[in-house]
C-alpha cells in the first residue's frame, strides 16, 4: 500500500486515515472487525489531567444524518490513561495520538508533561469540545487563546503537537493561523458543531448541558468547506475531519487540502469503516495511476 | 447480512422478525440492527428473542424511525446485523428461577428460560410477563416448557411471589426493574437486571450507553446490558 504512505510531522503513516478521538476507544474495541494497524493512526478518547465521570442524563440522539454527544469527556486521566492503555496502543502498528484536554491551562500543561515521560507519536490537543463546561472549546473560540495554549504546550511537550479546532469559532481559519505561529505541528479540524435538541413531550432540552455536539454526514459539506479555507491559509499540514462516511468522502476532504483524514461516527454504522477506506484510498490511486495519495491533496 | 424469514405484526406495535442468522448467541445478548443502507445514521440495539443454531429472531416495538422501517420490511429481504454484543444473562444454578419482563423487555427472556430449561429439565421456570395493552406478544412465549403468567395493565411486580422467587432476571422498564429488585430484598434473592440505554457503536467506543454503577462507570454495550440489581440501584 505504499501509495497511501504518508507523513505527518515527521512519523510515516502507511496510510492517512485515522480514528477520530471519542469513537475508538483505545484502539481495542473494533477488534472482531478488523485489525487496528490496518489505520495509519488512532487517536485515543479524550483525555484530561484527572479522571471524568462524563454528563448526566442522555448522551446521544439521533438527527436527520447526524448525531448530537454529549458524552462529557467521560475518562481515567492522563496518568491511568498512560498506564494502563500506552504500552497496549504501542503494540498496534499505527500513529499513536493522545487526545488531550483540559478545564485550564495548568491542567493541560500537568497533562502535557506527564505524556513527556511517555512513549507517544503526537498530541492532539482538544481545544474544541463543546461538552464540559469549563470546557476545553474555550480555548478554540478566539485567537489569543488558543495562541496561547498551543506556544505554552509546545513550551514544554517534548511531543509534536496538533491543534484539535472547533467550528464553533468565529473564524476557524484564523485560529488555525494563530496555533500555527505560536509553533503548532498540524491542526485537525473540526470538532462537533454546537447543536440542540428539544423533547417537546417533556418540554425540556433534552441534553442536561442543553448543548451537544453534532457530527455525521449532515456537517461534511461544512467541514469540507472549513478545511479548504484552512489548508489554503496555513503551510502546516491540515488533518480533515467531519462526516466521512465513505472512501470518497476521504478522497473530497484530501482534495481540500487535508494530509491525512480522521473517522469518527462513521465508525458506528459500520465498524468495517477504516479498512474500507484505506482500501478504497488505495484503488482509487491505482486507477487514476497516482504514484502517491499526495498528488491529489490540495488540488481544489 | 440475515435475511428476514418472518416479520410478524403482534399488535400493539409490537413485531417478531426470524431472520436466517445462524451465529451463536448467549441469551440477554444483542444485535446492533439495520435494515437500510446509510440512512437513519445509526443501528438500533435490539435484544435477541430467540436464537435456535438455525435462526435468530427479535421481538421489537415501533418506537421511531429505525424499527419503522424494520416492520415494514418483509419475508426475503435483507437486514445487517452487527454482534451478538453484550454479557447475557448468568447460567442460573439455583432451584428456582423467576423471570420478570415488562413490555418490549420481555424480549430476552424467552431464550433466557429456553436456555435454562435446556440445562436443566428439572429447574422450576416462572415467567411473569407484563403488557399495558392485549397483543398477541405473549402468545410468542406460549411454547416454553416454563410457567407463564401473563398481566395486561397494571404493574407484574404486584403479581410476583418474590418469597419463592429463588434468582430473579428482569428485564424493563428501569422502575420496574427497580422495584422486583427492592421487594426480593427481605429473601436475599440474587437479582439480574437487564439495562436498556441509547447507543451509537454497541462495542465500547463511544461511551454513549454509559451505566453509573457502584463500582464506578460501566459500559452497557459491553460490561452489560445484565448487572446485578444491587450494582445499579445502589443509591
Amino acid at each position: 500500500m505504499s501509495r497511501l504512505v504518508t507523513k505527518l510531522v515527521g512519523y510515516e503513516m502507511k496510510n492517512p486515515v485515522i480514528a477520530a478521538s471519542g469513537t475508538y476507544g483505545y484502539g481495542e474495541d473494533y477488534k472482531g472487525y478488523y485489525e487496528p494497524d490496518v489505520l495509519g493512526g488512532i487517536s485515543s478518547k479524550g483525555l484530561t489531567l484527572n479522571p471524568k465521570q462524563g454528563n448526566e442524563g442522555i448522551r446521544l440522539w439521533e438527527t436527520p444524518s447526524g448525531l448530537l454527544n454529549s458524552i462529557g469527556l467521560e475518562n481515567p486521566g492522563v496518568k491511568a490513561f498512560a498506564q494502563g492503555s500506552i504500552s497496549k496502543m504501542k503494540k498496534i502498528n499505527s500513529m499513536l495520538i493522545v487526545n488531550l484536554g483540559g478545564d485550564n491551562l495548568e491542567e493541560y500543561l500537568e497533562g502535557a508533561s506527564i505524556l513527556n515521560d511517555w512513549d507517544i507519536d503526537l498530541i492532539e490537543l482538544n481545544i474544541s469540545c463543546p461538552n464540559v463546561k469549563a470546557g476545553g472549546m474555550a480555548f478554540g473560540m478566539q485567537c489569543e487563546s488558543a495562541g496561547l495554549i498551543t506556544r505554552e504546550i509546545k513550551k514544554i511537550s517534548r511531543h509534536p503537537v496538533m491543534v484539535k479546532l472547533s467550528p464553533n469559532a468565529p473564524s476557524i481559519s484564523d485560529i488555525a493561523i494563530s496555533c500555527e505561529e505560536n509553533g503548532a505541528d498540524a491542526v485537525s479540524l473540526v470538532n462537533t458543531f454546537q447543536g440542540m435538541a428539544i423533547d417537546i413531550r417533556n418540554k425540556r432540552a433534552v441534553f442536561n448541558n442543553v448543548y451537544a455536539g453534532l457530527s455525521g454526514p449532515a456537517i461534511k459539506p461544512i467541514a469540507l468547506r472549513m478545511v479548504h479555507q484552512t489548508a489554503k491559509a496555513v503551510s502546516i499540514p491540515v488533518v480533515g475531519l467531519g462526516g466521512i462516511s465513505t472512501w470518497q468522502d476521504a478522497v473530497e476532504f484530501i482534495m481540500a487540502g487535508a494530509t491525512a483524514i480522521q473517522i469518527g461516527t462513521g465508525n458506528f454504522p459500520n465498524p468495517n469503516l477504516g479498512k474500507e477506506i484505506a482500501e478504497g484510498l488505495e484503488k482509487y490511486c491505482e486507477d487514476n495511476g497516482f504514484k502517491n495519495i499526495s498528488e491529489i491533496r490540495g488540488i481544489i | 447480512m440475515a435475511v428476514i424469514i418472518e416479520n410478524k405484526n403482534l399488535g400493539d406495535g409490537m413485531f417478531l422478525m426470524k431472520t436466517d442468522c445462524t451465529k451463536k448467541s448467549t441469551p440477554g445478548q444483542f444485535y446492533m440492527v439495520r435494515g437500510w443502507d446509510r440512512y437513519p445514521l445509526l443501528s438500533r440495539p435490539i435484544s435477541i428473542f430467540d436464537w435456535d443454531g438455525m435462526t435468530t429472531s427479535f421481538l421489537y416495538r415501533v418506537v421511531g424511525e429505525g424499527t419503522e422501517i424494520l416492520s415494514k420490511m418483509t419475508k426475503g429481504m435483507e437486514v445487517t446485523l452487527h454482534g451478538p454484543y453484550g454479557n447475557g444473562f448468568p447460567d442460573i444454578l439455583e432451584d428456582t428461577v423467576t423471570l420478570i419482563g415488562g413490555g418490549i423487555g420481555t424480549a430476552p427472556l424467552y431464550h433466557t428460560a429456553k436456555e435454562l430449561r435446556k440445562r436443566d429439565p428439572k429447574k422450576n421456570i416462572k415467567l411473569y410477563l407484563g403488557f399495558e395493552n392485549k397483543s398477541d406478544a405473549a402468545k410468542a412465549f406460549e411454547e416454553l416448557d416454563a410457567q407463564v403468567i401473563v398481566r395486561c395493565g397494571g404493574y407484574i411486580t404486584d403479581h410476583v411471589d418474590y418469597e419463592n422467587a429463588g434468582t430473579i432476571l428482569t428485564c424493563g422498564p428501569e422502575i420496574m426493574m427497580k422495584t422486583a429488585y427492592e421487594r426480593s430484598k427481605p429473601y436475599e434473592s440474587k437479582v439480574y437486571v437487564s439495562m436498556e440505554k441509547r447507543m451509537a457503536c454497541g462495542v465500547g467506543a463511544c461511551l454513549g450507553c454509559t451505566c453509573k454503577t457502584e463500582g464506578g462507570n460501566k459500559r452497557t454495550c459491553k460490561e452489560g446490558p445484565v448487572f446485578e440489581g444491587g450494582e445499579v440501584f445502589f443509591e
